[in-house]
């Protein structure tokens, strides 16, 4: 089987509860009747997106979509373009020269590679977590203000308020109730972790993006950090990029699969870990290359 | 073929004893030389300590210079007028020209260009600067002036700041700036809040390291504070009394009077052990960040 | 408006774009401040010291002698100064120092190391007008009483030279134990592991991989030789006529400006001003040297 997959469009759109049956996927080159049932319930949709790294071409002709209130699973050997394709989400490609992007993604059907966008606010609606917890060099409550005073002017009252509303929903504010005025850095790797899922909570975006999430962190704090993603996307769409196929069968609902740079598969996850339509698909959740 | 190898490998093979020897004698120049700048570091030290400490006494500190007698007061004053002053502008310029090149010149033309220009200005020497600021500030003035006095050492110092900054920030985890920018903030906000928290102590030392090695510069002061035997407080306009100017012409034009030499020596150690001290807390705080 | 921005949002971001700009420009200015610096150091020098240059013309580099009274001005004693007292202080600061990076990096005791090392550093900090007295108070008279045929006078181009050498000992020391440091320990770990001698091991493995750092630290350390005043304005003996011996006393371009300065008025002071650029553009040169040895150096450096 060739890995030409350019035009295809791997959609899974949600409709109402029973979100397995409506699901559509159109797998083989040939066919390419395309049917996003329902767009309205896609929060991002990706359409024929390219990236470059200088002369390195790191994602080729990526089609999907990332429905709403839901988890999305990006998984793929290293190198495959997980991580890269997350991180055109947010933009923050631009903050380094020589990357270029084509192709559009639409949030709530606006292409964010407009250029009328203003990637700040985009990042606002599209929260980040990374790798490797990434506390500010400032105290745990100046972590969370930080973003929040971006955009908001609040009282002392509203914005001690909003720290607390955001820590209680990263599953943090009885560890560090006391310590809001230590520094950042001083907390254990997994309350780090949660303090920058809180930071980007509090500044109350759209889709939360979570790259690797619990990659450095201990069984304990992954477990937690878990929980915590389950409970999220009750208000949020969380698309994730993990290395881990346990967590991707765990937590998401939808589970994307790439290769080179290329989407090979994009379904329910149940689907995707019982059923996989394509054998390169089975040949990496069964273990034999990776 | 054992027995061959054994003897091969015998301390006694000529080839491995002409190379234990040459090791030897090399180790032996380096532990010489090891010896050798060390003892003469020591003597200039010792010199120094022993000389200056029985020069040295409270009107050193309370009394003005005069031409006989008298104490180091007011270049002491002086001195540390035109070097906080210096400092002061100098981490204003420094710092912002290091954001610049760590945070937004990138590996543009422009930025490597003024990189290397920098770095040359760093090592330049002293007296060349002096002259600069005499050719463009005394000059045109018409006299010399403490601010011609800062502004040689601001220039002296710049360099340092740049270098220290731009380094600093440079070690500040690109995902820790990533981090604050997926939260929607601004390139300056990042860098305020973000990148200079990270690098505070490190520039800190910079600034330090500077200001220590300003502090005892004395060639581009002949061309521009000159010195005077007067208490000056904060007339910067006019002729400004320091330490180094002092040091230089009790031991010159004054060393026939022995009491301006011993007061040189103690003038020589309050220097040197004021900026062992910036050094030393340089090192102190940057070595409680790593720790 | 694009993402719904709310009328808060949009108030914030036209805030905050304008300040983004307002802070990328002030610090490029400041940045941009370097080369008008270097600009005008240069400008100013050439300007001041114009009229000596176009009376005296080539004749200002050969002219053996340096006479206020009689008009004539001549920097051959002077760049002959310079250059020799350089040359003694690199000749002996080197081998010195790089037996003492050897000795700190290779076998000084654990124990030793880091006092041993913060010492060297804290020493290059030392301001050279202390080493300057220190030579005219204490070498000098030595110098004099021990070797009277060599050193008549005490002072001279290679008392000059020793004090400079003793004064960038800890430079190129600090330099050569940093670059010397940037070597992985594995590399050392598996020439050791060969049986090397540690002298091999530093021969073989170490010089070759930071050779450019240490010929950038060694010409940095001359850079300081050439362009330092208050070590060598003490103990050079200020003879301005040209001697062509190594001992004996004479003038180094940063010491004549120092020295005459204060009293020179006109043509006298354009010629200091000449000699400065002289002295600014020969630094320059092997200062510029220096960097692009380090910088190549720290490319390859591990990071």
């Amino acid at each position: 089987m060739t890995l030409q997959s350019s035009g295809k469009t791997f959609a899974y759109a949600r409709t109402g509860a029973n979100t397995m049956n409506t699901m559509t996927r159109s797998m083989s080159g040939d066919d390419v009747s395309t049917t996003a049932t329902s767009t309205g319930s896609a929060k991002l949709k990706v359409n024929n997106l390219n990236f470059h790294y200088g002369d390195f071409q790191a994602l080729k002709q990526i089609s999907l979509e990332i429905p709403s209130n839901q988890v999305t699973a990006f998984i793929g050997p290293s190198g495959c373009g997980k991580s890269t394709l997350l991180r055109c989400f947010n933009r923050i490609h631009d903050l380094y020269p020589g990357l270029r992007t084509d192709g559009e993604i639409l949030l709530n059907g606006q292409n964010i590679n407009d250029k009328r966008i203003d990637i700040h606010l985009l990042r606002a609606r599209i929260g980040m977590v990374f790798q490797k917890p990434t506390p500010f060099p400032m105290t745990v409550f100046d972590n969370i203000a930080f973003g929040v005073k971006l955009y908001e002017r609040l009282s002392s009252r509203d914005m001690e308020e909003r720290v607390e509303w955001a820590l209680k929903k990263a599953a943090l504010w009885d560890e560090v109730k006391d310590k809001l005025r230590k520094n950042g850095q001083s907390l254990s790797g997994g309350q780090q972790q949660r303090l920058c899922i809180a930071r980007t909570i509090a500044v109350k975006p759209e889709v939360i993006l979570l790259d690797e999430p619990t990659s450095a962190l201990d069984p304990i704090s992954t477990g937690y950090i878990e929980d915590l993603i389950n409970e999220l996307k009750q208000d949020y769409t969380i698309a994730m990029v993990t290395h881990n196929m346990q967590q991707a069968a765990r937590v998401s609902d939808v589970t994307a699969f790439m290769y080179l740079g290329e989407m090979v598969e994009c379904g329910p996850t149940d689907g995707i870990f019982t059923h996989p339509e394509k054998k390169q698909t089975e040949d990496y959740i069964t273990g034999r290359y990776g | 073929m054992s027995t061959h190898t054994s003897t091969h490998l015998t301390p006694s093979n000529p080839v491995y004893r002409r190379r234990r020897m040459l090791n030897r004698l090399v180790m032996l120049f380096c532990v010489s030389a090891a010896a050798f700048g060390i003892l003469w570091l020591l003597l200039i030290l010792f010199s120094l300590v022993t000389k200056g400490i029985t020069a040295l006494d409270v009107t050193v500190f309370t009394e003005r210079t005069r031409m006989t007698g008298g104490g180091l007061g007011n270049a002491i004053l002086g001195s540390l007028i035109m070097t906080s002053l210096a400092t002061v502008a100098g981490t204003i310029v420094g710092v912002a020209a290091g954001t610049w090149l760590a945070e937004y010149g990138g590996q543009s033309r422009l930025a490597n260009l003024t990189r290397f220009i920098n770095d040359v200005l760093l090592s330049a020497p002293s007296i060349i600067v002096g002259l600069y600021i005499y050719a463009i500030v005394v000059l045109p003035t018409g006299h010399f002036s403490g601010w011609a006095g800062v502004a040689a050492l601001s220039v002296l110092i710049i360099p340092v700041v740049i270098r220290a900054t731009e380094d600093m920030l440079r070690l500040v985890p690109n995902t820790l700036r990533e981090a604050a920018s997926a939260l929607g903030a601004h390139r300056w906000w990042v860098v305020c809040k973000v990148c200079y928290g990270g690098a505070r102590a490190g520039i800190t030392t910079g600034i330090l390291l500077g200001c220590a090695r300003i502090s005892g510069e004395t060639a581009p002061l002949i061309f521009t504070s000159l010195n005077t035997n007067q208490w000056n407080f904060f007339d910067l306009g006019s002729e400004m009394p320091n330490l180094p100017m002092t040091l230089y012409q009790n031991m010159t034009i004054n060393s026939f009077i022995p009491r301006q030499v011993e007061l040189a020596w103690a003038g020589a150690l309050i220097l040197t052990v004021a900026i062992l001290v910036l050094n030393i807390l340089a090192r102190v705080i940057a070595e409680r960040k790593k720790g | 408006m694009l993402l719904d921005a709310t009328p808060g949002e949009q108030a914030a971001l036209r805030r905050e774009h304008r300040r983004d700009r307002f802070f990328e420009l002030s610090t490029r200015g400041f940045a941009l401040l370097v080369l008008v610096l270097l600009a005008t150091i240069l400008g100013s020098l050439i300007v001041s010291g114009w009229p000596a240059l176009a009376k005296f013309g080539w004749g200002f580099f050969t002219e053996d002698r340096w006479a206020a009274n009689l008009n004539r001005f001549g920097a051959l004693p002077a760049i002959y100064g310079t250059l020799v007292t350089s040359a003694i202080a690199v000749a002996i600061a080197v081998p010195v120092s790089l037996g003492i990076a050897i000795f700190l990096t290779e076998k000084c005791p654990r124990a030793l190391r880091r006092p041993l090392g913060t010492t060297v550093e804290l020493l290059a900090g030392v301001p050279s007008i202390i080493y300057g007295m220190w030579g005219v108070e204490v070498l000098a008279p030595f110098l004099q009483s021990h070797f009277p045929s060599l050193f008549p006078a005490g002072t001279g181009l290679t008392t000059a030279g020793l004090i400079l050498a003793v004064m960038i000992i800890p430079f190129i020391t600090a330099i050569t134990r940093d670059v010397m440091q940037t070597v992985p320990p594995m590399m050392r770990e598996s020439a050791y592991g060969l049986g090397c001698t540690t002298w091999e091991v530093t021969r073989h493995v170490i010089f070759p991989s930071v050779k450019a750092g240490m010929v950038g630290g060694v010409i940095l350390g001359l850079g300081r030789a050439l362009g330092e005043t208050m070590a060598v304005t003490f103990v050079i003996g200020n003879n301005l006529f040209f001697n062509p011996t190594i001992t004996g006393q004479g003038t180094s371009i940063a010491a004549l400006i120092a020295n005459q300065f204060p009293e020179a008025d006109g043509l006298q002071r354009s010629a200091l001003l000449a000699l400065g650029l002289m002295l600014f553009v020969i630094t320059f040169i092997v200062l510029a040297l220096a960097r692009v040895m380090l910088n190549r150096m720290d490319q390859r450096a591990p990071k």
